[in-house]
């Protein structure tokens, strides 16, 4: 049996840099920053104290039924905003699918400690003498401050159960985490889904926010933020040789894939079609990537071979067979380096031709957002024909000698536009995924 | 042509001891794990029992030169390095972490055809370790302030208490991580966070990865431990556990579908089974416990606000009925079975009323008037609420109780509806052919699993 075409029907974002698919893209190509100072919280004499935040956002302008989720953290508002302009640009409301064919895959985060209350209760349990916690007197404080909504509202399916309330839908349904790769295995997976036909429609994507204390303060311990305080703006700085680390960002990427066959029944317009999903584990060391960027590669060929495509063969037009990739990209050196060693081991002699951009320059790391906000950004390549710049690369890195499209979004019109992207996330902890998004053709 | 896929390895650390031998000769002997916490000072909580791990440390299960990382897993993280090394002894395996002396270094499986799928749940950071940075960062008043825990200019540089590594400890993903690492699975890797409905759908997953050959082999389950105090005040503040006092007899408190209980206990525990494909597996000799024959998966329909025991926003997305039924079904036509057909069923059994109730509501659904002639296996009473720990185990008991064919022993401490076979029993024979597995999560999600007996 041959499995079913699945293609993108709808797609919606919260970004830094605004709400609006088209609106946020015309910002890219104009190479804006979205970074910033912090204004979450006092976080002044923190050695980040910048980073990219979503700004002017109101569930209600997305969501005439905003009320029912009130108590919803940042994450869900941001999935149930983007969520909401996914499936209104799918048209599904209304097209008679059975809510039971069509599902969701999240790679959603937690929702954000309650920290003011948490530390309370952490210093009321404390015990000088004996330099650890009373668990009695922290459960007293705790029982005191702490409250159920603040606490189930963190639960990393959360957001998974407030989107599915909101839109009703009752396919299968799953939340992975998998670190910065989790929103582009959640798609991979729902793509998989759907062309088993264990759904006609899924809701794909992810939503995090991780500036708040504690996020910022595990990332800061980690060393792997940028640290240059002096200028926010130019401190995303993907495969420069200054580089000194990723900007946290926060929002959320959603996308409807859906059957081809469903789509085309109902008349629904395929804004591209998923022809790729590639996931592998490096299995090599917690805080480390394998040199050889070899489980970014695995995931890299998988995808292109599930697509039918052999990357180092051009096509006819003599391009390299992949117009653009949508890099991992995040900015910390050990990343752009090794990243650049995978595209050439998939793409051999063809990678120095292949546009290959971080829009994370320009909107900060989301994290567990990433992957399906930069999917959206392939999708758009296709649409318009031009790719994203990464911005802030002045200092070319000896290691990093491909073509990350340095500082301006590019036109590709002329040379036939993009028909077929790769967009590439890979996880703290391992885990590395891969899209393939090509234009949609009959 | 579609690709068969067998159990052949079982990893299990729970309240009931340490290994799956000890989960289910404690199952089948009805041996219960709870009894009073004592990892924690519980004394302030409402809810003071549980079934904890004892006599585990998370050094015996890696290599020497693994052993410092140890310091970097939260308790969640070593539940799941243990069973995920049991399940690989269990199953015959050479990996990478136990490759045999003298031997030529191979291993059963390369590394690109060996997936892993670990359930998680969100994961409290340790409050000793927190706090003894937090402390250092009051002011005059002995209020904690965000300026002196900041390293930048200014700051006081209060998070310098903790470890670099500190995040790594607590990322979900980080089980899935070290087991991998330590097995060498380079294959497909996720981890799947739904609460209680984790581990079903990480072992759903790694079915569906080895049907379409992106491995032949996964390391499938999940994790988790609320027993610490951030863990198991959010789940009581959920209104998930039985407000126990000064009882230390548990008996009372166990009582699944008992319409008079007042909430579970809380466990802990690690859960990995080796799921494996069949041709692959028969070829190596392997011992198969069972065929897993089907799976599905399904939302619940958001119910009507309301308030309910816990958070406002559990009226909105607790799990219904209809979910989980939708769920069963699925696995059902996946396994091309009709529901007559299954022998057993080891449901979630939460002792919770709400969610006990949404439970049977859907097996009467699926199983009509014939359920009250379907054993039921009940873990709860044993090892408690594990969260994204229990569905491996579940799987773990239906595919023993197939296996060995025997129905384990059922404790019961009140009156289950009377239309399920949920009170006290003690252990019998019986011939398995086919059981149901399924579970479903506060959040809305649903999962169903069928065993089937391997011929």
């Amino acid at each position: 049996m041959s499995s079913r075409r699945v293609v993108i029907t709808g797609m919606g974002w919260v970004t830094p840099l605004g709400h609006d698919v088209d609106a946020v893209w015309a910002r890219l190509m104009k190479g804006e920053s979205g970074i910033g100072r912090v204004t979450r919280f006092e976080a002044s004499t923190f050695s980040t104290n910048f980073a990219a935040e979503v700004r002017d956002f109101a569930l209600e302008q997305f969501l005439p039924t905003a009320a029912r989720h009130r108590h919803a953290g940042l994450n869900t508002r941001f999935a149930l905003a983007a969520a909401a302009r996914a499936w209104a640009q799918s048209g599904l409301a209304g097209a008679g699918l059975d809510p039971r064919r069509i599902g969701l895959y999240l790679g959603s985060g937690e929702g954000q400690l309650d920290f003011d209350n948490f530390v309370r209760a952490n210093l009321a349990g404390w015990r000088a003498e004996t330099r650890n916690i009373d668990g009695a007197a922290w459960a007293r404080a705790a029982y005191q401050v702490m409250n159920a909504n603040r606490e189930v509202e963190q639960e990393p399916n959360a957001c998974l159960g407030h989107v599915a309330a909101a839109l009703g839908c009752r396919g299968p349904a799953f939340n992975c985490m998998t670190a910065c790769a989790a929103s582009t295995q959640a798609i991979g997976e729902a793509f998989e889904i759907i062309r088993r036909g264990d759904a006609d429609a899924m809701f794909a994507g992810g939503a995090h926010s991780m500036i708040h204390p504690l996020g910022m303060t595990g990332f800061i311990r980690l060393t792997a933020m940028s640290g240059r305080r002096e200028s926010p703006q130019t401190a995303a700085r993907p495969f420069d040789r200054t580089r000194d680390g990723f900007v946290m960002g926060e929002g959320a990427g959603m996308l409807v894939l859906e059957a081809l066959d469903s789509a085309r029944k109902r008349g629904a317009t395929p804004l591209a079609e998923i022809g790729g999903y590639g996931s592998s584990a490096d299995a090599f060391r917690i805080t480390d990537i394998q040199p050889d960027g070899k489980g970014a590669q695995a995931a890299m060929a998988q995808a292109l071979r599930q697509a039918g495509i052999n990357p180092r063969e051009p096509g006819p037009d003599g391009r390299p067979p992949v117009h653009y990739i949508s890099a991992h990209g995040t900015g910390t050196q050990e990343n752009d380096r090794i990243e650049t060693i995978a595209v050439k081991g998939v793409f051999g002699s063809l990678a120095p031709k292949v546009p290959f951009s971080s829009v994370k320059s320009m909107l900060g790391h989301l994290i567990q957002a990433a992957g399906a906000v930069e999917l959206i950004t392939c999708v758009q390549a296709i649409r318009t024909g031009w790719v994203p710049p990464t911005i802030n690369l002045s200092n070319p890195d000896p290691e990093c000698d491909l073509d990350y499209v340095p500082n301006a979004a590019r036109d590709l019109r002329g040379q036939g536009g993009v028909e077929t992207c790769l967009s590439n996330s890979f996880g703290f902890g391992g885990q590395n995924d891969t899209l393939l998004v090509r234009r949609f053709r009959e | 042509m579609s690709r068969d896929v067998v159990i052949t390895g079982l990893g299990a650390v729970s309240g009931l001891g340490v290994g799956a031998r000890a989960l289910w000769d404690g199952l089948v002997a009805g041996r219960t794990g709870l009894g009073p916490l004592k990892r924690i000072d519980a004394s302030g909580f409402r809810s003071r029992l549980g079934a904890e791990v004892n006599d585990f440390s998370a050094k015996d299960f890696v290599p020497k030169s693994y052993r410092k990382a140890v310091k970097v897993m939260a308790r969640d993280i070593e539940l799941a390095v243990g069973a995920a090394k049991l399940a690989v002894e269990d199953a015959g395996l050479i990996t990478r972490a136990a490759l045999p002396e003298g031997g030529d270094g191979r291993t059963t499986y390369p590394s690109d055809r060996m997936g892993c799928h670990i359930g998680a749940g969100l994961i409290a950071a340790e409050t000793d370790e927190l706090t003894s940075g937090l402390v250092t960062a009051r002011n005059e008043a002995g209020l904690f302030e965000l300026t002196r825990w900041g390293t930048g200019d200014g700051g006081g540089g209060g998070m310098n208490n903790l470890q670099p590594l500190w995040l790594l400890k607590y990322l979900p993903n980080m089980l899935a991580c070290h087991v991998t690492i330590l097995h060498g699975a380079e294959g497909p890797s996720n981890t799947i966070t739904c609460s209680e409905a984790s581990g079903l759908l990480s072992l759903g997953e790694s079915l569906r990865v080895i049907q379409r050959d992106a491995a032949d082999l996964c390391f499938s389950g999940g994790a988790e431990s609320k027993i610490n105090l951030m863990g198991l005040l959010r789940v009581d503040l959920m209104g998930r556990l039985a407000a126990t006092g000064e009882t230390t007899d548990p008996t009372e408190f166990i009582r699944p579908y008992d319409p008079a209980a007042t909430g579970g206990l809380a466990g802990e525990a690690g859960g990995i089974v080796v799921l494996e494909e069949e041709a692959k597996a028969r070829a190596r000799g392997a011992r198969v416990y069972a065929r897993v024959s089907g799976f599905g998966a399904a939302q619940s329909p958001a119910r009507p606000d309301g308030p309910v025991r816990g958070a406002e926003v559990q009226g909105m997305f607790e799990s219904s009925g209809e979910g989980l039924a939708d769920a069963a079904r699925r696995a059902l036509e996946d396994a091309q079975i009709g529901p007559e057909r299954i022998d057993a069923i080891v449901p979630h059994a939460a002792g919770v009323p709400t969610v006990d109730g949404a439970e049977a509501d859907a097996l009467r659904a699926v199983f009509g008037a014939r359920l009250r002639e379907i054993p039921l296996i009940t873990l709860s009473p044993a090892v408690g609420e594990c969260w994204a720990g229990a569905g491996a185990l579940q799987v773990a008991a239906g595919a023993m109780a197939i296996a060995e064919r025997t129905l384990p022993a059922r404790r019961h401490g009140g009156r289950p509806a009377d239309d399920l076979q949920a009170g006290p029993a003690p252990s019998r024979r019986a011939e398995l052919k086919h059981v149901l597995v399924c579970t479903s999560a506060l959040g809305g999600q649903n999962a169903a699993i069928v065993l089937t007996a391997a011929s």
